[in-house]
């Protein structure tokens, strides 16, 4: 793996005592007053949230109130919805991502998005690890070869794809689709992944299968995740974000420890739909 | 879809009597046509007949030299249409919004050139193509000409193309960190191949179909071509000019019609099995 | 990055691209416009409409019976063949079983790759005659629409087949639970709901009759007249083009130049139609 670090944006990865264990607030991502305007609407506004390094936090709240906007803005893909405004500031290590001058594409390398339905691309799943790989300038062959190995295991796909590799991915099931993506994603060397409801287009069993994954990453990656699902949220996050609809657009109701928001609750708001009455 | 609707009641006698009617009318008048062209080209149809120069003003001989100008005409055709064509499409389905100005005047301008009758495109092709940039009676005109004639159908079907592609896939490329140029090449590009395919295969259609664009632009000359700048008879203008100017030359024209038809039959055939076949690999519904 | 920079200098030869494509249009009309201008000098846009008959050898420049012939020829055609056409896409949808539809579809599909040159060679040499065994000359109106008719009818269907196929299956499993027979189904629901559809495809295959050159060329017998009965044979103003332009010169050549110039503004009248009828993309 020497010659990765030589890539602009790769960073190898900390052993693992230098990470800081998650509870210890360490911010890897911070927005503040963070507003998404579609067409001068605003979906989402005033929105001040950090993130903490190797956590996993999940963003909670019903459909409509902004989950999704808000991760787009984090790696800029609201650049390609048009009519599309964002204001605010989205610090991620030490850089704001909203400035014009933000190098986009290696931004979109140290986070990684993983979306709702499983979309491989339309080629064999050898080719869709190898191709990002190649365009972000790994080119050697074995180097190749060693990473999607490892990312595949990684993700506990090796041993059900290593015979099918040149096949299409397309033929995969729902659950290993989704799983070659998270590897697709894995393999760029992230420092963040952002999940929009991973597996709520899965059947129940692939859908454990994702969320034991998921629970795998922390530490290792910080993981954002958008869930309807708050019993998924009890069993994974570290963190949890509250959204809800409040004059008319997303707003950021709590957040904080998962220990906290489950169990005391600040805002009668967050008790509300924790318990089921109200959403 | 006939079964979607009940069974036509008593009182439906007349519409159903007046589709079949109708269906029957069309279907004997195309066999009629059909027949009549296969039977007469068939005497004709023969390797000489596709192999040596035109004699006696066509009358006797066969049509090599016009199957090269028509192969060059559409060669020039294409080669300029192709690349023109599939950058609009791309600029339409890929970097335009829908209220976009730019987009909106340029399709405006497509559709209005789609609807131009060939003969006007004549006119145009001998004021601009021969005069003004003075190519005068040529291949190289002619098959300008035709280029213009073809862009709008091969940027429509390929702009369809484009946006069959699911948007999924540009989001998931965006997501991890690949340009829009890598996005089109390597994945829109080979995802659009049908619709591509499709449209060039229709506009090829159109092309060689085409006489009144071409008679005042490539020229009635039935010599081999020596270079594009020479005239060159197309297929369907030796059609023309064999059943109008030259008497007795119908049983010639009707062989060069057969030739014709086999060649867009074969063309069409090829793209629909190309299409069905490509199909299959690339574009499976999730 | 230089991979940003490969996507701006994408963007930019797209778009000239596009500006070059687009620009065709406004080439065409401009080159029009240029030819024309001698003879809209010298002749005036009234004698075009006025003059005593179309005699450019003496100075004489009426297109009017050209534009008769042009209007009947169409008109007759499109009156023909879209019955025809929507009842072969009725069949197609409602009347026949999968298998003879998709024959019956193919057929119709074949039809339409015909190229004009091989419709006019067997209007001349079987059409004509035969019309000519009825009711001397031959060549005439008669020939002329149904030749035209057979020309336009496949699109005519094709776009209707298209237009049907779009109509919710919801709206005829509907109509079918209320008891409507078929033919009221089709004619209360299927119709309006295609409507846009088939006007569209109407109207630019009126465009498509109306353009017609070689066809009508060569089974009209070019005669310049305004015609009493369909027998009698006529020349289009896209035939008067195709014939003169060969040797003619000076004001004559420019006045062909205008009579192309008055098709292009008829086809433009006409895809502004249809546009606004589809509201949008017309050949999407």
């Amino acid at each position: 793996m020497s010659d990765i670090s030589l890539h602009v944006g790769f960073r190898p990865w900390p052993a693992l005592k230098e990470r800081p264990p998650c509870c210890e607030p360490h911010e890897f991502i911070r927005t503040e007053n963070l507003s998404i305007y579609y067409r001068e609407k605003p979906a989402l506004e005033n929105v001040t949230l950090p993130v903490n390094t190797g956590c996993i936090t999940a963003l909670v709240g019903p459909s409509g109130c902004g989950k999704t906007s808000f991760l787009m803005c984090l790696n800029r893909l609201t650049d390609l919805i048009p009519g599309s405004r964002v204001a605010g500031s989205v610090r991620i290590g030490t850089d704001d991502v909203l400035q014009a001058q933000t190098d986009v594409i290696a931004l979109r390398r140290r986070i990684g998005m993983i979306f709702q339905k499983p979309n491989p691309f339309p080629l064999s799943t050898w080719k869709n690890m190898e191709f990002p790989l190649r365009e972000h300038g790994v080119r050697d062959r074995v180097e190749i070869a060693e990473t999607v190995e490892k990312t595949l295991r990684d993700v506990g796909l090796w041993n059900e794809a290593k015979d099918r590799l040149h096949a299409p991915a397309l033929a995969l099931s729902g659950g290993q689709q989704q799983r070659l993506c998270i590897a697709r994603a894995l393999a760029l060397n992230p420092e963040a992944l952002l999940m929009d409801e991973p597996c709520s287009a899965l059947d129940p069993i692939s859908s454990g299968v994702v969320e034991d994954l998921i629970t795998s990453l922390r530490q290792r990656y910080t993981v954002l995740i958008v869930t309807h699902n708050l019993a998924q949220a009890r069993r994974i996050a570290d963190h949890v974000a509250l959204f809800w609809v409040q004059n008319g657009a997303g707003q950021l109701i709590e957040y904080g420890p998962a220990k906290d928001i489950f169990e005391a609750p600040r805002e009668a708001l967050t008790a509300a739909y924790i318990s089921g009455m109200r959403g | 879809m006939a079964e979607v609707l009940s069974r036509p009641a008593k009182s439906d006698w007349v519409p159903t009597l007046l589709v079949w009617m109708a269906v029957i009318l069309v279907t004997t008048v195309f066999v009629w046509l059909i027949s009549d062209i296969v039977r007469h080209g068939l005497t004709q149809l023969s390797w000489e007949f596709l192999t040596t120069a035109p004699q006696d003003a066509g009358r006797a001989g066969g049509i090599a030299p016009i199957l090269v100008s028509t192969l060059l005409i559409l060669g020039v055709c294409m080669a300029v249409s192709i690349p023109l064509g599939i950058g609009t499409a791309l600029l339409l389905a890929e970097f335009t919004s829908v209220e976009s100005i730019f987009g909106r005047l340029v399709r405006r301008s497509l559709d209005v050139l789609a609807g131009t009758p060939s003969i006007v495109f004549g006119l145009f092709g001998l004021a601009f193509f021969s005069k003004t940039l003075g190519l005068g009676f040529s291949i190289l005109s002619g098959g300008l000409t035709l280029a213009c004639m073809v862009l709008p159908i091969l940027i429509r079907a390929t702009e369809e193309g484009f946006r069959a592609v699911p948007p999924d896939y540009r989001l998931s490329a965006a997501a991890l960190g690949l340009s829009r140029t890598t996005t089109i090449l390597h994945l829109l590009l080979p995802a659009a191949a049908p619709g591509l395919i499709v449209g060039l295969v229709l506009g090829i259609g159109r092309a060689l179909a085409e006489t009144a664009a071409l008679i005042f632009t490539s020229g009635y000359v039935d010599r081999m071509p020596e270079s594009l700048l020479d005239s060159g008879r197309a297929l369907s203008i030796h059609i023309f000019d064999l059943s109008m100017n030259v008497a007795g030359g119908d049983a010639n024209a009707y062989g060069s019609a057969l030739v014709l038809l086999v060649l867009l039959i074969v063309i069409n055939g090829t793209a629909v099995w190309l299409s069905e076949h490509w199909l299959h690999r690339k574009i499976i519904p999730l | 990055m230089s991979r940003s920079r490969t996507d701006i200098v994408l963007v930019w030869s797209l778009r000239g691209c596009a500006a070059l494509a687009g620009a065709i249009v406004l080439l065409i009309v401009v080159f029009l416009v240029l030819e024309s201008l001698p003879a809209l000098q010298h002749v005036g846009l009234a004698r075009f409409f006025t003059d005593a008959s179309w005699q450019p050898s003496e100075g004489l420049y009426n297109l009017t019976p050209m534009l008769w012939g042009t209007l009947f020829a169409m008109a007759g055609a499109v009156l023909v063949a879209t019955p025809l056409g929507v009842l072969s896409a009725m069949f197609c949808h409602y009347y026949a079983a999968p298998v003879v539809a998709r024959f019956y579809r193919r057929l119709i599909e074949l039809l339409a790759g015909i190229p004009s040159v091989v419709y006019g060679l067997w209007g001349l040499v079987v059409l004509v005659p035969l019309i000519g065994s009825l009711h001397p000359p031959g060549p005439s109106l008669l020939a002329g629409i149904a030749i035209l008719t057979i020309m336009i009818l496949p699109t005519i269907a094709l776009m209707a087949d298209a237009a049907l196929a779009n109509v919710p299956a919801h709206y005829l499993r509907g109509a079918s639970a209320l008891g409507l027979s078929r033919w009221a189904t089709i004619r209360g629901v299927v119709f309006p709901a295609a409507k846009s559809g088939l006007f569209t495809g109407v109207i630019l295959e009126t465009g498509r009759a109306i353009g017609e050159t070689m066809a009508v060329l060569m089974v009209c017998g070019n005669v310049v007249q305004t015609p009493a009965n369909v027998f009698e044979p006529i020349r289009t103003l896209t035939a008067n083009i195709a014939l003169e332009m060969a040797y003619a010169l000076g004001d004559h050549r420019a006045a062909l130049f205008v009579s192309g110039l008055v098709l292009m503004a008829v086809i433009v009248v006409l895809v502004a139609g249809a546009e606004r009828i589809s509201k949008g993309r017309v050949y999407g």
